[in-house]
């Protein structure tokens, strides 16, 4: 009897909860594995289906986006060996894990914290709450593979943005094995999108894109590129976050300014009767 | 003249007379039953496969300011106001307020209750007005109330009509008085142009839009037109190949040139610009230009020009900056 060939896995691209290739056809070599090489069109494709996706996930209760987030984390417990091979520590597994439940639990707490009541001079009810800014683009750090690419997503994701990732061009596959969570996480397909490839391609298409909303270059290692991103990022005035200091500990308490720079405040002045 | 894969032989057998053929139901049933059967997986083959090509740069540039130019910007709903439809006039006469360069569309249509409020905007602009008449969407009225509507919305100002065929009386093969009332309607339209529905969604077979298309044509039609955009299946490219082969026989067998216009469901500059191809390579260059060629359509408009604004500005465009119809 002949012995058994293994399938051998394509890392291919996440849109719109998809998994297709570029359309370009290309790839190129991460770990002895073949990945996706996206094309500018790629990152045009990936936007449509994020701003498909807004209504439906922006529109959904916190609550649900909540449970879909805890899902998702239980997903990736699942899947912890599968990362572990892949080069993860199992320690950034765990933190990952507990990273994205920790971000989950914010989905209903968010708008008490950072929304409420305002005191005004005058017969009203005033109140903020906290939107969703939209579709962000977010470039993931190159390291922690795992645990940075986490905390650059679920903050964006729990407020009801939805996200276009450009994943590390050296770190793509934990990217790419992320993306087999989510699509087994009851995530609406097009909120979370993952780009594989040269972040000179994708990136400057996403930083100069109309239709997106908000850009976050945490993972631009490169001064000069990620000023670039800036000047094209202000022409529809996205908001932008500035990449991470080198020294960023990624295993530490985040806080809620990764969520916060990615909303909106809606302020309502309802009269109020005698 | 060129002579194409797929072309049919009606060219030269239908050479005879034929204005005669609209006297007796049995001379047009045997002439429209007389046309060749349309090769269904041809047809669609030959449509997938005009729809591969690769338009790019300037090629681009220049389909997409022939596809605006194209654009029969479309408003068919219950909840049309006077405001509505004065937006989309304004929209249709410089549809990129940012880029003066950009033209203005082919025609605005409206139902003939709001032609009055768009005539006062389009008045001189060289954008036409046209109205759908004879109870569109359905046609399901008496003669007598169609060809009423037809002359209202004429007389309020519409210079072409978009007349939809009856397609009972077509189906249940009573040819002729679908001609006559095509007939009838052209000669209520004065000088009107008039576009006939043909609505290949309720034809069922390619067939069946042959014919029918054949019957457009013979009773005067100036254009014949796919659908009315109100039932599930609207222009497909191989309903459309069938008819722009049917309008390239018609010329070669009387000298009349007849206009073509896919309407519902062209909604991408990709798709648009296919069908640009598909005219190119059936009917050639004589169809390329909006007095025979139109795209029936509403949201089309918008992504013709957020592509433009592409190719002008580089940068992707967003629906944030541009009107919503």
């Amino acid at each position: 009897m002949s012995e058994r060939v293994a399938v051998r896995k394509t890392y291919k691209l996440f849109i719109g909860g998809k998994f297709p290739r570029s359309e370009s056809g290309r790839s190129y070599l991460v770990q002895d594995a073949n990945v996706s090489l996206a094309s500018r069109k790629d990152a045009r494709d990936a936007v449509v289906a994020a701003r498909a996706a807004v209504k439906g996930w922006a529109g959904a209760t916190a609550y649900n986006r909540g449970q879909i987030l805890y899902r998702a984390a239980e997903m990736l417990e699942g899947r912890r060996e599968q990362f572990v091979a892949l080069g993860v520590p199992g320690d950034e597994v765990d933190a990952a894990v507990d990273r994205w439940v920790w971000y989950a639990g914010w989905s209903d707490k968010l708008p008490q914290v950072y929304g409420g009541a305002n005191p005004v001079a005058g017969p009203y009810f005033n109140l903020s709450s906290p939107e969703p800014t939209g579709v962000v683009a977010v470039v993931a750090p190159a390291a922690p593979a795992l645990l940075g690419l986490v905390s650059v997503i679920a903050p964006a994701i729990v407020t009801g943005n939805t996200v276009v990732v450009a994943a590390s061009p050296a770190a793509p596959l934990a990217a790419v094995t992320l993306a087999e969570v989510l699509a087994t996480s009851d995530l609406p397909g097009g909120v979370v999108n993952i780009l594989t490839g040269r972040l000179s391609e994708t990136v400057p298409t996403l930083a100069s894109h109309m239709d997106v909303n908000a850009i976050d270059l945490t993972g631009v290692a490169d001064a000069d590129l990620a000023a670039d991103l800036e000047v094209k990022a202000a022409e529809n005035l996205k908001r932008v976050l500035r990449p991470a200091p080198v020294d960023h500990d990624w295993f530490a308490d985040p806080g809620i300014t990764r969520m916060t720079a990615l909303l909106e405040t809606k302020t309502v002045w309802h009269p109020k009767g005698v | 003249m060129r002579r194409l894969p797929g072309m049919t032989a009606t060219a030269t057998s239908a050479r005879s007379d034929l204005s005669e053929l609209g006297r007796s139901e049995t001379a047009l049933r045997t002439f429209l039953h007389g046309l060749p059967g349309v090769d269904q997986v041809g047809a669609e083959q030959r449509a997938a496969q005009l729809g591969t090509r690769s338009i790019k740069t300037t090629a681009k540039a220049q389909a997409i300011d022939l596809a605006i130019r194209m654009v029969d910007l479309t408003t068919l709903e219950g909840a049309d106001t006077p405001g509505k439809v004065r937006a989309l006039a304004a929209k249709a006469l410089r549809p990129d307020p940012a880029d003066p360069s950009c033209p203005h569309v082919g025609a605005v249509c409206v139902y003939p209750a709001m032609v009055p409020h768009v005539a006062e905007v389009l008045r001189g602009s060289g954008v036409h007005l046209a109205s759908v008449a004879t109870a569109f969407p359905s046609g399901q009225a008496p003669l007598e109330v169609k060809l009423a509507d037809t002359r209202a919305a004429v007389e309020a100002g519409a210079d072409e009509i978009d007349m939809v065929i009856n397609r009972g009386a077509f189906l249940a093969g009573r040819y002729k008085e679908v001609y006559d009332e095509i007939v009838a309607t052209k000669e209520a339209c004065g000088d009107a142009h008039l576009k006939v529905i043909l609505e290949t969604g309720e034809l069922a077979t390619y067939d069946n839009v042959r014919r029918a298309s054949w019957l457009a044509m013979l009773a005067g039609g100036d254009f014949i037109k796919t659908s009315t955009g109100k039932v599930p299946v609207a222009a497909t490219p191989p309903v459309t190949l069938v008819m722009l082969e049917a309008v390239r026989d018609f010329r070669a067998a009387t000298g009349r040139q007849v206009g073509v216009k896919p309407a519902g469901g062209i909604r991408t500059t990709k798709d648009a610009i296919k069908y640009l191809v598909m005219v190119n390579e059936t009917v050639g260059p004589d169809w390329l230009d909006p007095d025979w060629f139109r795209f029936g359509a509403s949201s089309l408009l918008n992504d013709l020009l957020m592509q433009r604004t592409k190719l002008t500005t580089g940068v992707y465009a967003g629906p944030d900056y541009f009107t919503l119809d």
